[in-house]
């Protein structure tokens, strides 16, 4: 029996880094709506972040090796399963299957996307543009690059794409990866979708409100 | 000729025992030297071949499916028989052996009988092993229930869907024997001959449904396992694949067939909606339970809606005519009586062909979510059927042939009057006599593929050499060509007529003439009318295609030409047997009250006949039954 | 009740169905008209009809897979529409009444469609695949005779129950044909639930679910994604939990695997 090869291993797989992910992005939306208590919300976060290096190293390793292993089965069962399934019906009716579990493969590749360009922008800082300055305290300002890059529409407009294509991804992934876990049953299986449709939904209030806040003002003045 | 069933003497109790004792034994590096063909994937064949694979005989089997798990058996709904006696109701092996025996109005060979209730209880045993979810009571031990008017519960079951949980056992065990490589399989594989070598089975000729190859199986004995007939009336709950064909070949090259007349009617079916209609769907009889049967008093109501007739101008007949036992009389009574009614104009439903059964008054007394609880399942499907509440207005039923009794006569060691020919299941004549009991179809067929034909094939494999006939002995030539002839001759005919359209116009004069009451005026009727139907199809079908390829009109037309030859054979025998006993009723022999009147000064015995050419008469053999445990007595149901 | 039947005319319909002359043999549609069809015809027996019609022209019948009509034996296998066996609640394809059609309908047929059922003829398939996976592992090594009494181990009401909710399953097909990735999890999952769930197939359960996975993977099943397609289009209403079970087995397996036990005990057969 093979964790990386069997169909169910792999799916065990993609099951637990979607987990940790999950769990990560939790804790990420956690400390981002500091932004919302201004420069010494967000400001001060950061620099604590910065303190606990250890951690935070761990915790990307961790999260990058899950979003890695993660990506690179999905393509692949992907491509298994259209294989295992190569002619479609004439007529095309769904009994179930929803259009957010029918996505998954494309909202994975565009969360995919926009992590890079998360990364890029305000791990590594290096997209074009972006202001880079010390808030009154001498700490990195957060805060400041943050507004700033929000207050251009497509870079909002991005944001709030990903964080869609996060809802739809994690509306059908929770209650999957808990059915893969075997973590399921007839009364828990409708309760996982409701805990997934409802996590999805406060992922996607929550951190779809950083951008737009920003944008239209309400935040970050 | 007198045939003798080989049974063994002495003290019945022993009787199995002391006779597998005896019995020749096959040495264990022998075994694989000796190839068996099964023939039916059902219970008994599935079984059969899973056992004999794990006694290390090289097994080969063969279903007309594409999958064994899909043979009929998995149709049955309501359970197995066993003499466990685990109600501490007062059950016993020797109870379960009396009442088939008696079920069976005395047309059974007793040892056969008593050792099929002996090893009832290793049936049951044998399944929970492997995994089939039986009944359970609140303690965990298996649940029993009552069926068909047994005095005791006996019965096993796994919900409404008994035959298909056993054979589902049946087919995993032969699935591990695949797999193990013991067993080869053949689904979509069709037997179209039986070839006999110097007076033995020793091979089979099949066709690949797929690819219409015609080839020929080699082997040291052949088993077959096909089913019963009743599809001759061609509606009936059979399978619509189910047929004649394997045992009517057998029968062509030699084995004599016994008591074809002995057929079952069910009394609780859906009824014909339309000429359309390919099969009829039975329900549990369980429904009998709480439902009271009724057809309006006067034929002008029968068009009416059913609630809308007064209680006082409606005819509860069978509690009218058997207070005792009223609604739950046995299946023949129940079904025959149906019939009158309808037959008086007093049915009704399309064609006036169908009687009431009405749960209003169970409703009433017990609410509608007991009834729900107790036959939810039969309702739902009812309406699925018919689009018909039945908690708003009474079912309409109508009885339906159900199984088949006769079958390839053999003897205590299920095999044939041809060396090295076995035959298991509704297949054979053997155990149920003119009368099956509810639940016991599952018992004989899982008793003769797991613990008899184990047994008993060894006494016939320790006389003979394995592999003593080979395949390019002429006889298997000639069968391929014969197959290949007949098949050539089909699709040659090129007339006007389909083959459904044949096999319904037998059916018609079947049940009309040789169904639920027969007649010496009916039978002569059916026997004049049975061969210019064959005759006609012979000139007038058409059947299109090519013979080398998949052809479903081809199998169709096959089977309809075995049973229009095989029909003539059942309206003869029950023209010949001049009484009245279990699914065997001839209008003559009655008493005045309409209980069949058995005659068992000149009728005792299995009738045996030997094929003699088609349209010719066939030659009688009497196997003569003696009674010496369970005394003749008369059945009434009063 | 007959005048309940006059009621409903007759219908006609246009049926769109598939046909294919063998498995390597390209397809295409064609259109033919069934004509007279009551509320009461079966869907199969609508098919005779046009058949029938067929044979009379001298044009090549319909090919379908068909046997007990009613419901049980799982031979019949066509998709309605676009749904297997037309997707009304615990209704084979056999038992789905026309009734539910209107006239002037149109209908598509199409064969089950999935890598691991190549197409025979028309909706004809092979699901032999199936088969392969009962062989791989759906049994107990039970030998004939030689078992304990049936009541010697109580089982509790509750896992009979689950066990046969499971074992309902009628080896249809019609999962793989409605699942998106061609995938036989439910299948799969019914009948490693019904023996894991008992007694007697605890004993092998282990073994049992990594040959099955195994199997699957090497018959030409795809994975599973739970859409829930396959208890939606499933006739006999087998719950996706017995996938959840599958995957929970298999888990445990792995434990297994891992420490070596499992491995020891394959060796020991």
């Amino acid at each position: 029996m093979r964790l990386f090869s069997d169909s169910i291993g792999r799916k065990i797989v993609m099951a637990v880094t979607g987990l940790i992910m999950v769990l990560f992005v939790v804790g990420h939306l956690l400390g981002n709506l500091s932004i919302f208590n201004g420069p010494d919300g967000i400001n001060a976060y950061a620099e604590k972040l910065h303190q606990l290096a250890p951690l935070v190293w761990g915790t990307r390793i961790v999260v990058g090796l899950s979003v890695v292993l993660h990506a690179v089965l999905a393509v692949q069962i992907t491509l298994e399963n259209s294989a295992a399934n190569p002619t479609r019906y004439a007529v095309q009716r769904s009994l179930k299957a929803t259009f957010s579990g029918k996505t998954m493969i494309w909202t994975g590749l565009i969360l995919g996307a926009f992590i890079v360009y998360h990364l890029l922008q305000f791990t590594l800082r290096v997209t074009p543009g972006l202001v880079r300055g010390q808030d009154s305290l001498g700490r990195f300002d957060v805060f400041g690059m943050v507004v700033q890059q929000f207050r251009i529409v497509p870079i909002a407009a991005i944001y709030v794409v990903g964080m869609i294509a996060l809802f739809l991804h994690l509306k059908h992934g929770i209650q999957s990866t808990l059915q893969t876990l075997g973590w399921s049953n007839e009364t828990l299986l409708p309760r996982w979708g409701v805990l997934g449709k409802t996590l999805a939904g406060i992922l996607l209030v929550g951190f779809g409100a950083i951008p737009l806040l920003i944008l239209a003002g309400i935040a970050g003045n | 000729m007198i045939l003798d069933g080989k049974a063994p003497t002495g003290r019945i109790e022993e009787s199995w025992d002391k006779y597998r004792f005896e019995l020749k034994l096959v040495n264990p590096a022998n075994k694989r030297k000796f190839k068996i063909l099964v023939v039916g994937t059902g219970l008994a064949g599935a079984s059969a071949a899973a056992t004999l694979g794990e006694l290390g005989y090289n097994v080969e089997t063969f279903c007309y499916q594409d999958s064994p798990r899909r043979a009929h058996s998995i149709a049955a709904q309501g359970g197995i028989n066993a003499a466990k006696n685990y109600p501490n109701d007062g059950d016993s092996i020797y109870r379960l052996f009396y009442d088939t025996i008696k079920g069976g109005d005395f047309r059974a060979r007793e040892a056969d009988v008593w050792r099929l209730a002996q090893v009832s209880n290793n049936i049951i045993d044998q399944c929970v092993a492997q995994g089939v979810p039986f009944a359970r009571d609140y303690a965990g031990y298996l649940d029993n229930r009552s069926f068909g008017g047994a005095q005791v519960s006996r019965t096993f079951y796994a919900r409404g869907q008994t035959g298909q949980q056993l054979l589902l056992g049946a087919y995993s065990a032969l699935s591990r024997q695949i797999k193990a490589g013991t067993v080869k399989l053949f689904p979509r594989t069709e037997m179209l001959d039986l070839v006999v070598v110097d007076g033995e089975a020793k091979g089979i000729t099949v066709r690949d449904l797929v690819t219409g190859e015609i080839r020929t199986h080699v082997g040291d004995a052949v088993v077959l396992a096909t089913g019963g007939y009743v599809n001759v009336f061609y509606l009936s709950t059979n399978a619509m694949g189910c047929s004649v064909t394997a045992i009517w070949k057998a029968h062509k090259k030699g084995a004599y067939l016994a008591n074809p007349c002995f057929t079952q009617i069910h009394p609780t079916c859906i009824p014909q909606a339309g000429d359309y209609q390919s099969k009829l769907t039975l329900m549990s009889e369980s429904l009998r339970n709480d439902g009271r049967i009724w057809v309006p008093k006067k034929k002008e109501d029968c068009n009416k809606p059913p609630n809308e007739i007064p209680e006082e101008d409606r005819d509860y007949y069978l509690e009218r005519k058997y207070p005792t036992f009223g609604n739950l009389a046995p299946r023949d009574i129940a079904s025959r009586a149906a019939k009158e009614q309808c037959d008086e104009g007093r049915g009704v439903g399309p064609g006036g062909r169908g009687v009431y059964l009405d749960f209003a008054a169970s409703i009433k007394r017990l609410g509608e979510n007991v009834v729900r609880e107790r036959y939810g399942n039969l309702f739902e499907m009812y309406e699925r059927i018919t689009d018909e509440n039945a908690y708003k207005q009474p079912m309409r039923i109508y009885p339906a042939p159900h199984y088949s009794m006769g079958g390839l006569w053999v003897d205590y060691n299920l095999m044939s009057n041809v060396p090295g020919l076995f035959v298991l299941g509704e297949a054979n004549f053997s155990v149920h006599g003119a009368n099956r009991l509810g639940a016991s179809a599952l018992m004989q067929g899982l008793a003769d593929g797991y613990f008899v034909i184990p047994n008993t094939i060894a006494g016939y494999l320790a006389t003979t050499k394995p592999g003593k006939v080979k395949a390019d002995h002429p006889e298997f030539k000639k069968s391929v060509e014969e197959v290949q002839g007949a098949s050539k001759k089909l699709l040659g005919i090129n007339g006007k007529k389909t083959v459904t359209e044949f096999i319904r116009e037998l059916g018609t004069t079947m049940w009309e003439d040789v169904g639920m009451a027969r007649s010496k005026e009916s039978l002569t009727k059916a026997l004049q009318k049975i061969p210019a139907i064959r005759k006609e199809f012979w000139e007038n079908v058409k059947v299109s295609g090519k013979g080398e390829e998949l052809n479903q009109q081809l199998e169709n037309a096959g089977r309809t030409a075995d049973f229009l030859e095989f029909a003539e054979l059942l309206a003869r025998d029950a023209l010949h047997r001049e009484e009245s006993c279990g699914g065997h009723f001839r209008v003559e022999h009655q008493y005045p009250d309409g209980e069949a009147k058995r005659d068992d000064a000149n009728f005792c015995y299995s009738a045996a006949w030997e094929f003699k050419g088609v349209g010719k008469e066939p030659e009688l053999h009497k196997e003569p039954l003696k009674f010496e445990n369970v005394h003749l007595a008369v059945r009434s149901y009063k | 009740m007959s005048a309940h039947a006059s009621e409903h005319g007759t219908m006609n319909l246009k049926l769109i169905v598939w046909r294919q002359a063998g498995p390597n043999e390209p397809g295409r549609f064609e259109t033919y008209d069934a004509k007279g069809i009551t509320p009461h015809h079966s869907f199969l027996e609508m098919l005779d009809v046009v058949n029938e019609d067929l044979i009379k022209q001298g044009k090549e019948p319909i090919v379908f897979d068909h046997d007990c009509r009613e419901g049980i034996c799982g031979a019949c296998s066509a998709v309605v529409n676009g749904v297997p066996h037309g997707g009304y609640k615990r209704t084979t394809l056999c038992q789905l009444h026309m009734r539910k059609f209107k006239d002037g309908d149109a209908i598509y047929l199409e064969p089950w469609r999935a890598r691991a059922f190549p197409i025979i003829k028309d909706l004809m398939v092979d699901r032999g695949a199936l088969d392969r996976l009962i062989q791989a592992a759906g049994w107990t090594s039970a030998h004939t005779g030689g078992v304990p009494d049936g009541n010697s181990t109580p089982i509790p009401k509750r896992a009979a129950d689950y066990a046969m909710d499971a074992a309902e399953c009628i080896g249809c097909g019609a999962c793989v044909a409605a699942c998106p990735n061609g995938a036989a999890m439910l299948f799969a999952g019914a009948k490693v639930s019904q023996l894991a769930e008992l007694p007697q197939g605890q004993v092998e359960a282990p073994e049992r679910v990594a040959a099955m996975v195994q199997a699957m993977a090497e018959n030409g099943f795809g994975n599973c994604s739970n859409h829930y397609e396959c208890e939606a289009a499933c006739p006999k209403g087998i719950d996706v939990k017995f996938i959840a079970r599958l995957n929970r087995e298999f888990r445990k397996a792995l434990v297994l695997d891992k420490v070596g036990a499992l491995k020891k005990s394959a060796k020991a057969e």
